[in-house]
């Protein structure tokens, strides 16, 4: 630090900190760290657009982008500035205001949600008890991002897109919280730390294998929420052009790639987190690696391995299955998710309740 | 299949995991994609690109204006007109392909009873100003002076079935 900021810019500094009253320095360092989070996150959406097209290409016997920079790694900066550069067209008699603002709704819910989400054992911004419950709302409000962008473009396909959107989401919704419903049975609590401190201990103290049909019901309804391949039926480029964002384009398409990926991050996120242990390593209970091997302690990068894995196994699904036809797409959820999880839940609270299992 | 069966099928998701290994093993396959503009697919000594006008070796064109190109071209893509030439031979005095109506067939090579006209293995061409569409006859004859090697080895080649 010294050799890199001159000492008189140092103490400055340190003497204008001091001088700020503690709910300033509060404030100014919780701003800085949210900056850190929201730049990181959306750095990796860049990078994650480059990864599904390397993924998908992989797995359809193509290379990939590969012309931008080393391994066409400037790929998504190309991407990004174009889309800049662009004119941003209002349809005449659409909404304005809406129209304006529903990007943003799909991409701040997505950002903000990163708030709560524990990415060390010491580090999160917002360690709030009520952290589960934040993350259902604000992933709820996501969705009237893409209603009010179908409802304000004043555009029978965005329209189409976006009814069909939130019956999909509506469905898939409360598959989703009861799935949640058992992970916060087993944890015994709300917030997302306590959630991560529960399943320490190694592998086989994940909710993964206790929770394994709520584990796959909360993946694929988070697929649905996030409106990706095979529950793209409110873009559904086939049928119904881009569904509701047909009328974006620039800047405000942007926005919406940008919420779509947040929205891929932040289920994985998610679901590293409600199943796979967060940040605790995989390794954990191995004693034979020793006491305090690197590999059995809590970090970082064991949550970025989780998200990174779940990332690929979006677009994996999306290289595979054609797009669910949409009475099937509701079947799925009324009639098999919610019946499971509702079983589940049942089961797991019978099972708790005679102390057995690993809820006891 | 039983009822059992099939939902239990169902549950474990069968068929959905046999699809992604199909997609997991097609990952570690090597691409297939050739990196254009630095490798090319390999050509036919048929293809059928750019057309050209040939010469006799001693510098005579080919061509001898008889217009069975003109009438068997598909596309009415071939215009001709001829006259009596210095050396009193008929000769064309215009010879223009529009490359727009041009659909590549290959008749025009295959009627020409002198092997004048013929299409060569030149693809990558391009247009940047209206009416360079036209080849006209001194533009056709000068890709067959400058490509003259390369179509004969092509002909040569393909010569023993015709």
């Amino acid at each position: 630090m010294k050799a890199l900021i001159p000492d008189f810019v140092l103490n400055a500094w340190l003497s204008v900190w001091g001088m700020l009253p503690p709910l300033m320095q509060y404030l100014v360092e919780t701003t800085f760290w949210i900056m850190v989070v929201m730049i990181t996150v959306i750095l990796s959406v860049a990078f994650t657009t480059y990864f599904e097209r390397k993924v998908i290409g992989a797995m359809q016997g193509r290379i990939g982008p590969n012309r931008v920079g080393p391994l066409g790694l400037g790929q998504p900066f190309a991407d990004v500035i174009k889309l800049l550069v662009k004119e941003v067209i209002v349809p005449t008699k659409s909404n304005r205001f809406l129209f304006i603002i529903a990007p943003l709704l799909t991409l701040i819910p997505a950002l903000a949600t990163w708030a709560v989400i524990p990415l060390t054992d010491t580090f999160v911004i917002a360690n709030i008890d009520a952290g589960l419950l934040y993350v259902l709302s604000l992933t709820s409000v996501g969705v009237y991002g893409v209603i009010l962008a179908g409802w304000a473009s004043n555009s029978k396909y965005a329209l189409l897109g976006a009814m069909r959107s939130a019956a999909q989401i509506v469905a898939y919704e409360i598959a989703m919280g009861f799935a949640l419903v058992g992970v916060l049975m087993a944890a015994g609590s709300l917030n997302l730390g306590v959630i991560t401190e529960a399943q320490s201990g190694g592998f086989l103290n994940w909710f993964l294998l206790p929770l394994l049909p709520l584990f796959f019901v909360y993946l694929i309804s988070g697929v649905a929420e996030t409106n990706r391949a095979p529950f793209d039926v409110a873009e559904g480029e086939s049928e119904i052009v881009a569904g509701f964002h047909v009328e974006y384009s620039g800047v405000a398409f942007a926005l919406f790639f940008l919420g779509e990926y947040a929205n891929i991050i932040l289920i994985s996120a998610l679901t590293s987190i409600f199943f796979l242990g967060g940040y605790n390593s995989f390794f954990e209970g191995w004693t034979f690696l020793g006491e305090g091997h690197f590999l059995r302690e809590p970090a970082l990068l064991w949550l970025i391995i989780k998200i990174c894995f779940f990332i690929f196994v979006f677009f994996w699904l999306r290289a595979t299955f054609p797009r669910y036809r949409y009475d099937q797409i509701m079947r799925l959820g009324w009639k098999v998710f919610i019946p499971v999880t509702i079983v589940w839940i049942v089961v797991e609270g019978v099972m708790s309740w005679m102390k057995v299992g690993p809820w006891a | 299949m039983s009822k059992l069966q099939s939902y239990i099928k169902t549950f474990t998701m069968w068929e959905l995991w046999q699809g992604l290994s199909v997609t997991l093993r097609n990952m570690f396959k090597p691409a297939v994609t050739v990196h254009y503009p630095e490798e090319k697919a390999p050509q036919s000594p048929r293809f059928r690109g750019l057309h050209a006008l040939r010469r006799y070796p001693n510098g005579e064109e080919r061509c001898i204006a008889c217009k069975l190109c003109e009438a068997v071209c598909p596309a009415l893509a071939i215009t001709i007109e001829s006259d009596v030439g210095d050396d009193g031979t008929r000769r064309t005095t215009l010879y223009d392909i529009d490359l727009f109506k041009c659909i590549y067939c290959g008749f025009c090579e295959e009627a020409c009873p002198v092997d004048a006209i013929v299409e060569t293995r030149i693809h990558e061409y391009h247009m940047e100003e209206p009416g360079e569409n036209i080849m006209t006859k001194d533009k056709l004859l000068a890709i067959g002076d400058k490509y003259d090697a390369m179509i004969s080895a092509d002909k040569a080649a393909d010569a023993k079935y015709r």
